[in-house]
Formats: structure tokens, C-alpha cells, sequence
């Protein structure tokens, strides 16, 4: 049995209404219908709106952490007057606002194998918002054991993807991707940087093709990649196959229950790292300050790209990218003493661990980046 | 010369270059080709034995190319390749 409209709902959904591939049927059952977004950032953001103001009857908000300035360049449903709340209430807040006919389930946890399939089974649908590979993968086979469509956004600068992974009609997203990368190979927004309006691209093509599913309509992004170009503005689509050696929707499959992502992907499922290089290879900028005064001070290496010198800068210090830097060893003196850093001391712990391999043995991470050195020792300078 | 698309996170190694003409008469030849003029894409495409990492698809045209024949997938003049790697970002 459907809900039915009260008149209130009935004005509110009237544009809706008047599609017939919608009308009152339609709405009742998107009424009726839940979805849960899995990550309330840059794709969650659009994904949960939008859902929202078309009147999805149950929404649930996965995610763990809170509002902060550099969020808001995209994730749009947060705001400067939010900035640190959790992000699950800001969103409901704002998504009762444009709609309080419906109902907001908020978990303020990770997503993790313990607590992911409590928390999917009572939805009709998933919608991957998240930022790591880890998550990526957990979404993936949750959907895939219980039967439940995943709709699938992913971004990186100016370039997204986005299918309906459905392995009841369709390849999953491990047909496509059998493996994650290797830690550090694939940059992160927080690394590598994206444009702010591209999520909102890709996370309204998600709400869309969640729509879609609900409502039963159209034809669905299973079994279809799109591939969006925001700098050549392209939309390219590829046809995706059921991967006979899948492992967890193949014929064969191995993979039968939840597993360890952290473990599978080498990482931890969240982009926040705190810029350790781990037990004995970090120098806090605290430490590092006094040095730089010294006869002979150590040397400075800076494997962010040139762009961001412009942003912030410590005085000598050499700029090798870290893309760079493995053809580049030769400019480097091993006998001398040498901190490496980068904006918050991911890049550098990788960098860290390339000289290390090769040999180098004077060399420290700046814990933090030069973000910690601007919190710590020159406030003058600007947090990026 | 087939047409090869190349995405974001790879541009760092092909000079910022989103489509790159590639020669050669199969899948093989055309990122043998690209490796030779851009060395240091080669390890982000190949594992140490010379088989496509398992995170990156190749499509020819609409195609994966593990579902055509693989590395030794025929090309010809017009065809449009294109690297599709994983991304995470949200």
C-alpha cells in the first residue's frame, strides 16, 4: 500500500505531478521509497538536497565528521554558520528546512563492516558519496549481499564517473575495479584538489539515476560508465560487463561475507591522515624552527606542485613534486640533513619513504606540513 | 592514428596532454608506444610482468578491452582508446 498526499504535499510535489512518468503514483511512491547516502561531502551534498526536496518519505546521512571553511567550497548543503557541527545535523537541518514532510535518519559514525549492514538493510537504495577506497569497496559488497542497487559517483579535479552498480541486473563496481590502487598512487581531493561545482555535477546525475530507480522509470545507468570532462567538457559512457571472476558477484565468487577494507585497500577508509611518517621520522614544526637558525641548518624539501608555493613557503627550501622526485634523487646531497614537507604531511611521508628506499638515512617529515608550521610557528601565514 | 584519451590523474605524466595520437597495429603496440614517449606513465599502467595493473581499464570505444582480446586487441586507424582509472574522491 502506498502513503498517500496530504494537500500540502500535493502543492508541494506539483510539478512532479504534472510528469506523467511521475504523477500521483509516482510520488506516493517515492514517499514511501528510502535511500541511504553514504557520506554528506561534496557528492552527499546534491545526492541528499535534491532527494530531499523530491520528497523521498527516508533518508539516512552516513558520516563521521564535522563542517569545516574548506568543505564549503562544494558541499553545499553545509554552511559558514554550521562550520563545526557534526556534518549529519547540519545536513538534516538543512534538508528539513526544504522539506519537512520527510524523515532524516542521521548516523554520525564511519561506515564500517561491523555496523554496514544493520545500517543498509531497511533501504530501498544506496548512493556512494564517499571519499576513500576502503568505503568504496565495503559499499560495493553491501549492496551486492543484500541485493541492493549502488548508485556510484567518484571525482577527482575535473574529471567524474558516475553508474548504477547493481549486481542483481548488472556488474558491480569490483567487476569494473577487482583491486583498489596502491596507497599514495591516486591522489585524494585533499591532495590532489577538485573543482568545487564538480560534485555537484556528478552528485545531481546520482540523485537522478536514484530517482529513476525508485520511481522505475527510464533507462539506468546499469551496465553503462559515465565519464564527465568538466575542463573539455565531455560525456563520454562505456559499456560495463558482469566480470566472470568477480569475487563477489561472479559465479565463483570467494568473497561471501564483509571483509576488512582497511586491510584489502592498505589504507585507512578516511581521507584524514595526520601527516605522521610514523615513530621516529617526524619533527614538529616546533622542533624544526630553532634548527633553521643553526650554522648549518638542514636542508628543505618541498614536494608540493609549483602552484602551491604560491599559497605558502618556507625560505630555501628546494621544490621537487613528488611526482618528480623519484627522477629526480641525483639533486639530492644524502650525507646532509633533510625535512621534507608538503601541505599537511601525506605527500611528504610518501616522499619520506621514497628517499629512505633509495638510501637516504638524514631525513625527517615535517609532521603536519607547512599548515602545522602556519598553526605553530608563523601565523601569519595562511592555512590551506 | 587511433586516438588515445588520457584521464586527469595521469596527465601529470603525458605534459598535461588529454588525448595523445598513439601508433600501432594492436592494444599492445599503442602503450608501448605511449610508454616509449612518456616513461614514466609506463609503472602507473603495467604491473613488473607487462600485464595492465588491475586497477586500470583500457576501453576501445565502448569496450573493455579484457572483454575484446586483451593487450592484443587489433587497432585501426580510427579507433579511440581510453584509460579508465580507479578515483576516489567524493
Amino acid at each position: 500500500m502506498l502513503p498517500d498526499l496530504s494537500h500540502e504535499e500535493i502543492l508541494r510535489y506539483s510539478r512532479h505531478l504534472l510528469i506523467p512518468e511521475v504523477g500521483l503514483d509516482g510520488q506516493r511512491k517515492l514517499k514511501g521509497s528510502s535511500a541511504l547516502v553514504i557520506g554528506t561531502g561534496g557528492l552527499g551534498s546534491p545526492v541528499a538536497l535534491y532527494l530531499a526536496a523530491a520528497g523521498i518519505g527516508r533518508i539516512g546521512l552516513v558520516d563521521y565528521d564535522v563542517v569545516d571553511f574548506t568543505n564549503l567550497q562544494r558541499q553545499v548543503i553545509h554552511g559558514t554558520s554550521t562550520v563545526g557541527e557534526l556534518k549529519v545535523e547540519s545536513a538534516r537541518n538543512r534538508m528539513l528546512d526544504l522539506n519537512p514532510e520527510i524523515q532524516v535518519d542521521i548516523y554520525n559514525e564511519p561506515f564500517t563492516s561491523e555496523n554496514a549492514i544493520q545500517i543498509a538493510r531497511d533501504y530501498d537504495i544506496l548512493i556512494d558519496g564517499t571519499d576513500n577506497f576502503p568505503t568504496r569497496y565495503l559499499t560495493n559488497d553491501v549492496c551486492v549481499f543484500l541485493g541492493k542497487p549502488n548508485v556510484y559517483g567518484s571525482i577527482y579535479r575535473f574529471e567524474g564517473q558516475t553508474s548504477v552498480f547493481y549486481a542483481k541486473e548488472g556488474p558491480c563496481y569490483r567487476c569494473l575495479f577487482p583491486e583498489p590502487p596502491p596507497p599514495g598512487l591516486v591522489p585524494s581531493c585533499a591532495e590532489g584538489g577538485v573543482l568545487g561545482v564538480l560534485p555537484g555535477t556528478i552528485g545531481t546525475i546520482q540523485a537522478t539515476e536514484a530517482l529513476k530507480m525508485l520511481l522505475g522509470i527510464g533507462s539506468s545507468l546499469v551496465g553503462r560508465l559515465l565519464i564527465y570532462d568538466a575542463l573539455d567538457m565531455t560525456v563520454d559512457f562505456v559499456n560495463l560487463r558482469k566480470n566472470p571472476n568477480c569475487r563477489v558477484c561472479g559465479p565463483n565468487a570467494d568473497i561471501r561475507e564483509l571483509i576488512d577494507y582497511d586491510a584489502f585497500c592498505g589504507v585507512p577508509g578516511r581521507d584524514h591522515d595526520d601527516g605522521s611518517a610514523g615513530a621516529g621520522w617526524d619533527i614538529d614544526a616546533r622542533q624544526l624552527a630553532p634548527r633553521l637558525n643553526e650554522p648549518e641548518p638542514p636542508m628543505l624539501l618541498d614536494v608540493r606542485e609549483p602552484h602551491e608555493l604560491e599559497i605558502s613557503s618556507l625560505p630555501k627550501a628546494v621544490n621537487i613534486p613528488l611526482g618528480t622526485l623519484a627522477a629526480r634523487l641525483s639533486e639530492l646531497d644524502s650525507a646532509r640533513e633533510m625535512v621534507v614537507f608538503c601541505k599537511a604531511g601525506t605527500r611528504s611521508s610518501r616522499a619520506l619513504e621514497l628517499l629512505v628506499s633509495a638510501g637516504f638515512k638524514k631525513v625527517k617529515n615535517l609532521h603536519g606540513g607547512i599548515n602545522a608550521w602556519a598553526r605553530e610557528v608563523d601565523p601569519k601565514m595562511p592555512i590551506y | 592514428m587511433p586516438m588515445l584519451r588520457i584521464p586527469t590523474p595521469l596527465r601529470t605524466y603525458t605534459d598535461g596532454q588529454s588525448e595523445v595520437a598513439v601508433r600501432g597495429a594492436t592494444v599492445s603496440d599503442a602503450l608501448s608506444d605511449l610508454s616509449a614517449r612518456y616513461p614514466s606513465i609506463k609503472q602507473h599502467i603495467f604491473n613488473e610482468n607487462g600485464e595492465l595493473r588491475p586497477f586500470v581499464n583500457l576501453f576501445k570505444g565502448e569496450e573493455n578491452v579484457r572483454n575484446l582480446r586483451g593487450l592484443d586487441t587489433p587497432l585501426s586507424e580510427n579507433d579511440r582508446l581510453r584509460i579508465i582509472p580507479s578515483i576516489a574522491g567524493g
